[in-house]
């Protein structure tokens, strides 16, 4: 029924403003578009007050082309900059307290499960660094201590942008921030580490260099996370505003940041990958 | 994880979830049909409750005196009687996670006591404006320091603006009445509301009383997550776009008008919920002896304790009226105009420092009627409050003597 709801009915459809219009006929509802698609069909993502040059907001509009079934998804974020861009798609979305995201989460997936048993309905949480890794760390955990079946996606831009630039857990040590006038004190933290001690199945660390690689990414941790439970996808998503990281330099900031320390990788685990292989298979046959 | 992986929590594959075996009936029908009277405590009341009310999805976290409410409530789901149910982390995380669960379109069910009350706050008064049909149970306790975990009902007064329904039982009988009408009023759908069933803890929760039930093979009607003023977000449904929309966002004065209104929409749907709860409790004042130049006014455990003064002055020939305040939100304002305008004296005993129904009762009453309103008797921190402090008040008032600390005439 979902594709439905964004079909106006009969008669209405020439009133309806072009981009509407172009939404449901060239939209990636019930197919698969891919990267080189892009700019050629209306995306999910809408205009959005992202600052220019933003890598984050290029991430969130590839995670968008990544949804394996945007018509079935349900997006949790939080404030930050992430919301921003995220609730201008076309695609619901949850904006609750701050660092609620993951128990908001847990709770509309599995109330969409005893509703719909038969349909695959994925709840994906996407937010910053602050709103996840710092007041909602718990939540996070918890989460993912309990195996839930959805995927969280941090934007990881090691820094309270949209308060404007204090530091926070995920920025580097040493790096001098609002609220750490004399430097960071304590290192980053390691995320990539604590998805692994709570043993998920598909754990992933990425930059936006490789657009196909973000949309197969994630792909892959809503498809592990239907199947087994919690997956966690990491992305550099840099903040050139807080980083002084001039507009045109933004893209070479993610090739560099991705060859010094936040190189790609993918922890997936053995049932996880038994699992990709299978369905990743059957599509290279179709 | 649920009934719905059963057999992986070790259920045989012939199980059947009790739930499914029973009778769908309506709220309407429920009241008329016969009932058994057994002797239990409140929380088991609860739970018989919890048991007809077809919930789907319970979250629980341990706090006192509420963790033997949703740990039958457990006993509830492992016997089939709940779809979905499992222990938190906190309460932030207990209070969003339910949030989550009533926005899926699923009937929800959550429970805490004081501390646990104000650390889920947050969450808690957000779930109005989510227009999201919640029950939770609130078992009161003391919540400032120092650290106690004795009854006292003062974080009511919490939620009296939240845009929550809020109910106040008074005893274990309406702690088996009171979530049943309260799933049923708050998702209406012009009511789409959160509601708080109340009740004084350990007063009504370990202490056992006579509660009249009918037979468990019967349950209410499923929530239909799409009958409802915010449709769930399912997908099935264009998604009501409460934060999508950027002028809400923004300093502006479009996204004050948009705030404004909805936050008297909210307003009003309280409003719109008495006549549901008048229908399924009763009324939502109940009148001992009305007329008489003395009244009560109280809600909570502090009624039964009234209606032995009440009992007490009888026999010594002194009618002593009694307004028994059911729902506190809704708040049962012409009603209780109605039922007081009369008097000439007013007693408002409560169990808490603050007052809070004191203050609602002269904001109603001012203007409206002749009375003195006593601020008292209280108790608090854990006190019981026995009937002789209302029948000395009452003595006191009589003979127009001054009596402790919170003797003011109005």
């Amino acid at each position: 029924m979902s594709l439905d709801t964004v079909k106006p009915s009969p008669g209405f459809l020439e009133h309806l403003p072009i981009e509407y219009r172009d939404l449901v006929e060239h939209g990636p509802y019930g197919q698969q578009k891919k990267v080189t698609d892009l700019g050629k069909f209306k995306e999910l993502g809408e205009e959005h007050p992202m600052c220019a040059g933003c890598a984050m907001s290029l991430f969130i509009r590839l995670v968008f082309l990544g949804l394996p079934k945007p018509e079935h998804t349900v997006i949790v974020g939080t404030a930050g900059c992430g919301r921003l861009a995220i609730s201008q798609g076309n695609v619901p979305f949850v904006y609750g307290n701050y660092g609620d995201t993951n128990a908001v989460a847990t709770g509309i997936k599995r109330g969409l499960e005893l509703r719909f048993p038969e349909q695959d309905k994925d709840v994906v949480v996407m937010c910053g660094d602050g709103g996840l890794v710092d007041i909602g760390f718990q939540g996070l955990m918890h989460s993912w201590f309990r195996h839930e079946k959805f995927t969280t996606i941090l934007l990881d831009n090691e820094v309270y942008g949209n308060t404007g630039g204090q530091e926070s857990g995920m920025t580097q040590k040493g790096q001098i921030m609002k609220m750490s006038p004399r430097g960071k004190k304590d290192d980053k933290m390691d995320m990539m580490g604590l998805a692994k001690v709570a043993k998920l199945d598909y754990v992933a660390r990425i930059t936006p260099t490789n657009p196909s690689r973000v949309v197969r990414t994630v792909k892959r941790a809503i498809h592990v996370a239907r199947e087994f439970g919690s997956t966690y996808v990491q992305a550099y998503t840099s903040c050139n505003i807080e980083y002084s990281i001039p507009t045109p330099d933004v893209m070479q900031d993610a090739f560099d940041m991705e060859k010094e320390r936040y190189g790609f990788e993918e922890i997936i685990s053995d049932r996880a990958k038994a699992y990709l292989d299978e369905i990743e298979k059957k599509k290279k046959k179709k | 994880m649920s009934n719905l992986n059963a057999q992986e929590e070790g259920k045989a594959a012939d199980w059947v979830p009790a739930g499914d075996l029973q009778e769908e009936v309506s709220l309407e029908k429920m009241l008329e049909l016969p009932r058994e009277t057994i002797f239990m405590t409140g929380s088991e009341a609860a739970r018989e409750s919890i048991r007809r009310a077809n919930v789907d999805m319970a979250i629980a976290y341990p706090i006192t005196p509420q963790s033997e409410t949703m740990q039958q409530v457990g006993y509830l789901y492992d016997e089939g009687y709940i779809k979905d149910y499992y222990r938190a982390e906190e309460e932030i995380g207990t209070m969003s996670a339910i949030c989550g669960a009533s926005r899926a379109g699923v009937r929800s069910l959550t429970a805490t006591s004081g501390p646990g009350l104000m650390r889920g706050l947050e969450a808690i008064s957000s779930w109005p404006g989510a227009r999201t049909p919640i029950v939770m149970l609130d078992m009161c306790r003391v919540i400032n320091t120092p650290l106690a975990i004795q009854p006292d009902n003062i974080e009511i007064s919490f939620l009296l603006d939240t845009g929550m329904l809020v109910l106040h039982g008074e005893n274990q009988q309406d702690f088996y009445d009171y979530p049943l009408a309260a799933f049923m009023a708050s998702e209406q759908v012009d009511v789409t509301l959160p509601c708080t069933v109340c009740v004084d803890g350990f007063f009504v929760t370990h202490a056992r009383g006579n509660v009249s039930m009918i037979d468990k093979k019967y349950k209410l009607p499923p929530r239909d997550g799409w009958r409802s003023a915010v449709p769930a977000m399912d997908n099935e449904n264009p998604p009501a776009r409460l934060s999508r929309d950027a002028p809400i966002q923004k300093s502006n004065f479009i996204s004050y008008h948009m705030h404004a209104a909805w936050q008297q929409e909210v307003f009003a749907a309280v409003e719109r919920s008495a006549k549901y709860f008048d229908k399924y409790l009763g009324g939502l004042i109940e009148v001992v002896n009305p007329g008489a130049d003395t009244m009560i006014i109280a809600s909570g455990a502090a009624v039964s304790q009234a209606r032995e003064a009440v009992r007490q002055e009888g026999e010594k020939g002194n009618s002593v009226g009694l307004i028994k305040v059911k729902t506190i939100r809704p708040w049962p304002k012409k009603q209780i105009i109605d039922a007081a305008k009369h008097a000439k004296t007013i007693l408002v005993p409560e169990f808490n420092h603050a007052g809070w129904l004191h203050k609602d009762v002269c904001a109603t009453l001012y203007g409206k009627c002749e009375a003195a309103i006593y601020n008292g008797p209280r108790v608090f921190g854990g006190m019981t409050m026995p009937t002789e402090m209302i029948l000395d008040w009452l003595t006191e008032i009589r003979e127009k003597k001054q009596s402790g600390n919170f003797f003011v005439t109005a």
